[in-house]
């Protein structure tokens, strides 16, 4: 039980504000509902079926990369590298379909096992290297955007090289929800499960909260450094192989840029960048929260070039109030009497 | 006291602020990655001077006067912005946005200028605009107690943001061929670049800010340990954000530079800028969790990243190897310092297991 | 304590700023003047010299277009026993182009092949390149006429425009809105062709019952452009048609429409490559686009250089060179070189090109 939980409730005058500030997922589902609601109110095709099967195809490569994120940042890393591993994933799936005649599966197998690959070597670098994940996955970031530009050169993969049941799958729907939103809110339930109730999940807390400590507690910290980072490298191999049965047409810019959309969405959604405290269902509402934003702002008239700097302006907005959360919760355990500082 | 007399008294006083404090702030295990970390600006010095005479050597072209000028104009923006970053890295802090404030001020500049300000007024304006995108890093960051890393990619977004609404994706490229041609010309005939004197100066300042003044002291030491450094009377929390200040303000003269070069004022100008300055803070030795770091070093990094970059392209090396080159030098330029520290560590513990 | 500084700090620069208020240059006082034209006279009768170097530098690398351009310049290139280099920046921006065209004039280039990404910023490169005497042939985007030898258009702007406009039509027989779908807002070609678009809408009788109701910008993203389409059909459920005269954006616009409601119910035409369309003809999603052949473009950018290089050809209207197995062609208006009309691509003979 968080110790959050707990608190005294009704320190402002509203319980309501009191929940909020708890419950990081409520405030991000009232934001939701009150952006759908007056953006329908604009215009009602906003809420129509090839409108919101469009807001999830165009959420779920964000959130699945966002629960890679949330592992890494749990620990008080970070993984900058994200776009560049998901845009090598993509590629080389859809080169290995294109050109071999491989299975579907086993070239899918082909992208996450590239995606793990470079978990690994950032985990390496970081837990080995002792060097801080800021700066090993800037390194990697360039390094393997370098590989993808020297791999793909300036051919591209198109859609017609790919195999049709590939393409099917990535551009298909189940009952009006898109196939590939399907995979992401499967990934989200394992990997909330497995933060939540696995041991080595809660560990990655422990880690993110105090490293030494956790050590000192004897959690295998190398280890399950290693295994967060492999994790979010192998989400963003997944993310390469969706990207590639989504959009058909890969070259070397697949992926680019995208690690700040996916760093903004964790951050909105409620996972402290100091690590330790965060849920992967925060994330991807983070992510779907931001998506909408992006499909509302042409609804709503409001030119495109607003999109970053909204992103930038929630970005400060969330950590402030993340700050604010963890004030309050720290003079709350003060006031118990626990030793916090 | 004579010039003569007042600056052997303040090399004295240099030299012994050299080996006392970083000696006494960061003792027992860590002296050993001082002692590593003061080679390091002395082996990318070294690296660097090497390198140039090689390219010049062996590249065609590389080491002519006209190719000179050309490094310099490729790497003042990078070196005015590292100069700032340096100070702010050995805090044990950090500055994303610096290129964003370069892209905001850069369209602020050319929303201006179309609007009929004179170009000698903008120029002052943009570096204060700067300073003030600085101070609200700085606020955030040492007002509300927010952490650098976020805040900072916080307001990378923002103020890219912004500068995307004040000009969208159109340029504003009609500057005066008097401003752009000073800017992009030498000093009287020579091939010596305009720009290479004020950037020496400010390169001076900093340098003697950081290493020969009690500022510069107090930055080394709020690295090390900001509680300590607290406790031991300075004021942490306004060091950073005058840092930050100044971060800004460098980042505006940027713009102006910047805008002035390519005679273009664009929202996207100077994208993705902010990942070369860090990398080439890294290599210059300071140090990512603060306290340690070294100017000169980070001079010679800006130099060596540049020369190696134009070296690559006039031996008709593809731009994917320089994105690889750039990559592998950032990782390497933290890992190096730590494979020498846990190999030293390594040695000595079999030398007293040996003895 | 902080008030004051803050006041030390900033009333130098509003100082500055107010006391060169009343002087200043302002906007429209430059005169610009670019350098003096070359004066030597054409030679109509000259050979081709060989053993030139060219150099290509599109917009990015990693462009399929453009590697096809790059293709037949290389070919040319190999037909006249010269060298060729295909360099540039993985990013299409200006700033980035400008470093590579520094390090082509050094390494003095005989012909520069450029396709800009902006009209104006580039001009201080690339009249020093001129000035060492590199010839400057843009191609299929163009720079300011003053700064370049010669452009080698792939068709002529207003056919361009009117084609597009013409199958637009058809498409919609003539009634209802359009929106265009751009490459980045800044590209010479495709404004060109746009203001065409415009223009004829006004003017031309037969269109009065079409209406231009937004132009986005993909940026020659893929995702961007895919994004944009999805925010087009969103703020206008009405359309009609959408026009795309970038390869980039068409086939994302493609691939958007073949997956949603929309698809048969708006035309989308456009410039686009059959290699990439095939699938979406097909399917029924784009009745009839057009192009020109990139490698043909390349292959004429490449002999027009040489041709200049060798003096048979100073840029001034009329005078005429032979291109290879491409054949005779003549310089227009402006230093214009055109390649021929666009090729429109259907069901019918879509499977008889391959790129």
């Amino acid at each position: 039980m968080s110790a959050l939980a707990t608190t005294p409730a009704a320190k402002t005058g509203s319980t309501l504000l009191d929940l909020v500030l708890r419950f990081r997922a409520l405030g991000l589902i009232i934001a939701l509902t009150v952006l759908v609601g007056v953006t329908t109110a604009m215009n009602p095709r906003f809420l129509s079926g090839q409108s919101v099967r469009d807001l999830l195809f165009a959420a779920a490569i964000t959130v699945l990369l966002a629960c890679g994120m949330t592992v890494v940042v749990l620990t008080r890393g970070i993984d900058l590298s994200v776009g560049s591993v998901l845009g090598l994933s993509a590629y080389l799936t859809g080169s290995v379909l294109a050109e071999t005649g491989m299975a579907t599966a086993a070239a899918m197998l082909v992208g996450l096992a590239v995606g793990a690959a470079c978990g690994a070597l950032n985990g390496a670098i970081i837990h080995f290297g002792r060097v801080p994940p800021l700066v090993a996955t800037l390194g990697t970031l360039y390094v393997l955007r370098g590989v993808i530009y020297f791999v793909a050169g300036g051919s591209r993969i198109n859609a017609s090289d790919l195999p049709r049941g590939f393409l099917d799958f990535g551009n298909g729907s189940l009952l009006g929800v898109p196939y590939l939103f399907l995979v992401a809110v499967a990934v989200l339930a394992v990997v909330g499960v497995f933060l939540g109730r696995y041991r080595a999940g809660r560990d990655l807390y422990a880690i993110g909260s105090n490293p030494e400590a956790a050590g000192l507690a004897g959690i295998p910290t190398g280890r399950r450094l290693l295994t967060a980072y492999v994790l979010s490298g192998s989400l963003a191999g997944l993310g390469g192989v969706l990207y590639a049965a989504r959009y058909g047409t890969v070259d070397a810019s697949a992926g680019y840029g995208m690690e700040l959309n996916v760093v903004a969405a964790v951050v909105v959604g409620g996972v402290a960048i100091f690590g330790g405290s965060g849920t992967a269902l925060g994330a991807a509402l983070g992510a779907l929260l931001l998506t909408v934003i992006n499909n509302a702002l042409p609804v709503l008239r409001i030119d495109q070039f607003w999109q970053q700097a909204i992103i930038g302006a929630l970005i400060l907005a969330a950590i402030a109030l993340d700050r604010l959360v963890s004030l309050r919760a720290a003079r709350a355990l003060r006031q118990k009497g626990s030793n916090v500082d | 006291m004579s010039i003569k007399a007042r600056s052997k008294d303040l090399w004295s006083q240099t030299v012994r602020w050299g080996r006392a404090l970083p000696g006494k702030v960061s003792r027992g295990r860590d002296s050993a990655s001082v002692r590593v970390l003061t080679t390091w600006d002395a082996a990318i010095i070294a690296v660097t001077l090497l390198f140039l005479l090689v390219a010049a050597r062996r590249v065609e072209h590389f080491g002519t006067a006209r190719n000179a000028g050309y490094i310099v104009l490729d790497l003042a923006p990078i070196l005015l912005l590292a100069l700032a970053m340096t100070l702010i890295v050995t805090t044990g802090e950090i500055d994303l946005s610096v290129a964003s404030t370069v892209g905001l001020t850069s369209a602020a500049m050319g929303v201006m200028w179309n609007g009929g300000m004179s170009l000698e007024s903008i120029m002052p304006v943009a570096v204060l605009l700067g300073a003030v995108l600085g101070a609200v890093n700085g606020l955030f960051i040492t007002g509300f107690g927010l952490p650098s890393l976020a805040v900072t990619i916080g307001t990378l977004a923002l103020y890219r943001g912004l500068a995307y609404v004040l000009l969208g994706d159109t340029a504003v490229a009609d500057w005066p061929r008097a401003f752009t041609g000073w800017t992009l010309g030498g000093i009287g005939e020579s091939a010596v670049p305009n720009v290479l004197i004020p950037m020496l100066v400010l390169a001076a300042g900093f340098g003697l800010v950081l290493h020969a003044t009690p500022v510069g002291r107090s930055i080394f030491a709020a690295g090390a340990n900001p509680i300590a450094a607290a406790y031991a009377g300075i004021a942490v929390g306004r060091l950073k954000f005058w840092l930050y200040v100044t971060s800004g303000a460098m980042a505006g003269l940027v713009g102006v530079l910047w805008t002035l070069r390519y005679s273009s004022a664009r929202a996207d100008n100077a994208n993705g800028l902010e990942l070369t300055v860090i990398a080439v803070v890294l290599l210059g030795g300071v140090s990512i969790f603060g306290g340690k770091g070294s100017l000169p070093g980070v001079l010679a990094a800006v130099v060596l990243l540049v020369a190696l970059q134009n070296a690559l392209r006039l031996a008709h090396v593809s731009t994917e190897a320089l994105t690889v080159v750039t990559g592998s030098l950032l990782i390497v330029a933290v890992l190096a310092p730590n494979a020498a520290t846990a190999v030293r560590g390594a040695l000595r513990t079999r030398r007293r297991r040996t003895a | 304590m902080s008030r004051t500084r803050l006041l030390r700090f900033t009333t130098p620069l509003l100082a500055l700023a107010l006391l060169t208020a009343c002087s200043g240059t302002t906007q429209g006082d430059d005169d610009g003047g670019g350098p003096a034209g070359d004066e030597t006279n054409a030679d109509p009768n000259a050979e081709f010299a060989t053993g030139l170097s060219f150099a290509m530098l599109p917009k990015s690398v990693n462009n399929p277009y453009f590697d096809a351009s790059s293709n037949g310049a290389e070919a040319a290139a190999t037909a006249l026993e010269g060298t060729f280099e295909y360099t540039g920046p993985s990013d299409a921006s200006a700033s980035s182009q400008v470093s590579y065209i520094d390090t082509l004039s050094q390494q003095a280039t005989d012909v520069l092949l450029l396709s800009a990404n902006d009209p104006n910023a580039l001009c201080s490169s690339l009249d020093q390149a001129r000035a060492g005497g590199t010839v400057v042939v843009t191609f299929d985007s163009d720079v300011d006429a003053a700064c370049r030898d010669l452009f080698v258009s792939q068709v002529d702007s207003d056919e361009v425009g009117l084609a597009l406009l013409e199958m637009t039509a058809e498409q919609m027989d003539a009634t209802g809105e359009i929106a265009i779908l751009s490459a980045t807002a800044n590209a010479t070609n495709q404004n060109a062709w746009i203001d065409v678009i415009k223009a004829e809408l006004e003017s031309n009788p037969s269109y009065a019952d079409m209406e231009l109701v937004d132009v986005v910008y993909g940026d020659d993203e893929d995702e961007k452009s895919f994004s944009e389409t999805q925010g087009l059909l969103q703020a206008h459920p009405d359309l009609s048609a959408i026009i795309s005269p970038t390869t980039v954006g068409i086939a994302a616009a493609a691939r958007y429409l073949s997956g949603s409601e929309y698809k048969g119910q708006v035309a989308l035409t456009g410039l686009g490559t059959p290699n990439q369309m095939r699938e979406f003809v097909n399917d029924g999603t784009v009745t009839e686009f057009a192009l020109w052949d990139p490698t043909a473009l390349g292959e004429l950018a490449a002999y027009t250089g040489a041709a200049a290089a060798s003096g048979i050809i100073t840029g001034a209207e009329g005078e005429a060179f032979t291109a290879g197995d491409l054949g005779e062609y003549t310089v227009g208006a402006d230093g214009i070189v055109t390649l021929g009309p666009p090729t429109r691509f259907n069901a019918e003979n879509i499977d008889d090109f391959d790129f």
